[in-house]
């Protein structure tokens, strides 16, 4: 998929310059080089920090409380997922994706899928858990775009953080559409 | 408003928290910060790719073939759901043509926030446990993201 995807813009890119005479490309792919450098150089030390920051509310416990804190409403989303452990890996799942914690929500959503398997009663066939839980994790809530904010702030915004509460918004439209259509299309395969 | 208490008050929340429990919240703030600059270090060969796939094929003017108020904003929404660093050299883009504070800036700044890497994510999840037949799954998942874009254009048009 990533394959494709990057030859085909450098490809049709190059084509399309050769094509339509921009002398520029070449300069393009140079430069490419250097506007990395700053786009790493500018979000990176905001996602140090704010790994720093997360990782005491993990140590001390604080995500824990919040994944068992959201936990009965999963139960509700959730209603065919019997296994506690799934559920407890889904909770912590969905609580570092909304702190922006990847790096603890990409682990603990595999193990969910594990135990979501085992209980899955067509192997290799998409449960209608698994299917709920990843409409909830792609669409979840980020509550700090902290990537967007370092971003703005690198190329002059004003107000950097004025995303945040319009990104909330968004997403949470996002979250309740997947989840209604979701709910529909299970409603109908029961009948 | 909001927006601007929103960092000091989770900042504030896990320390006060790590206090009480009387954890060592310095420790586990350096501990943090090594890891998030492992993280970095991995993506950096990512984001390096997926910057000069994204300028080469912007940059080559591409986009002025089709007309319209939002073209810039397109090729963002069709790369978000497929890479994250992808959408985020699109949004760049945006920013050094428009700047973060003008409409287009401000709207794909919410769309970046708001929503997700679906296929990537759905074929990390589904792969690591060998899951053939995904049903429904992808249709939801770009149904949400599609609301949630849409909802972007409406609030950014509203706060803006």
């Amino acid at each position: 998929m990533i394959n494709i995807i990057w030859f085909l813009l450098i490809s049709i890119g190059i084509v399309f310059a050769f094509f339509s005479n921009n002398q520029e490309i070449g300069n393009i792919i140079i430069d490419s080089s250097f506007n990395a450098y700053e786009l790493i150089l500018s979000i990176g030390p905001l996602i140090v920090l704010w790994s720093g920051i997360m990782n005491i509310a993990s140590g001390s416990g604080l995500l824990r409380k919040f994944s068992n804190l959201i936990r009965p409403i999963l139960k509700k989303l959730l209603p065919s997922v019997k296994s506690e452990k799934a559920l407890e890996y889904i909770s912590s799942n969905i609580v570092a994706n909304m702190l922006g914690l990847g790096s603890v929500a990409t682990p603990a959503g595999l193990k969910a899928m594990k135990y979501l398997e085992n209980e899955n009663k067509h192997k290799g066939v998409a449960s209608e858990g698994m299917i709920t839980f990843l409409v909830l994790n792609t669409s979840g809530v980020t509550i700090i775009p902290m990537t967007v904010i370092a971003l703005r702030k690198a190329y002059g915004s004003i107000n950097p953080t004025s995303i945040i509460i319009p990104s909330i918004i968004a997403t949470m439209v996002s979250t309740i559409s997947g989840l209604t259509l979701d709910y529909f299309i299970r409603r109908k395969n029961v009948k | 408003m909001l927006s601007n208490y929103l960092i000091p008050g989770i900042v504030i929340v896990i320390l006060v928290y790590g206090f009480v429990k009387r954890v060592s919240i310095y420790d586990y703030f350096i501990e943090g910060c090594i890891d998030g600059l492992k993280i970095l270090i991995e993506i950096v060969p990512a984001i390096l790719a997926m910057i000069l796939a994204v300028n080469v094929f912007i940059q080559s003017g591409i986009l002025d073939i089709i007309n319209g108020k939002f073209k810039e904003i397109i090729p963002m929404v069709i790369l978000r759901p497929i890479s994250g660093n992808a959408s985020l050299a699109a949004l760049t883009n945006i920013y050094r043509n428009f700047g973060p504070d003008s409409y287009l800036g401000f709207l794909g700044s919410v769309i970046q926030g708001a929503t997700d890497t679906t296929i990537y994510v759905l074929a990390l999840y589904f792969g690591s446990i060998h899951i053939k037949k995904t049903r429904y799954a992808l249709g939801v998942g770009l149904f949400a993201d599609f609301c949630g874009i849409l909802a972007a254009f409406i609030v950014a048009y509203y706060f803006f």
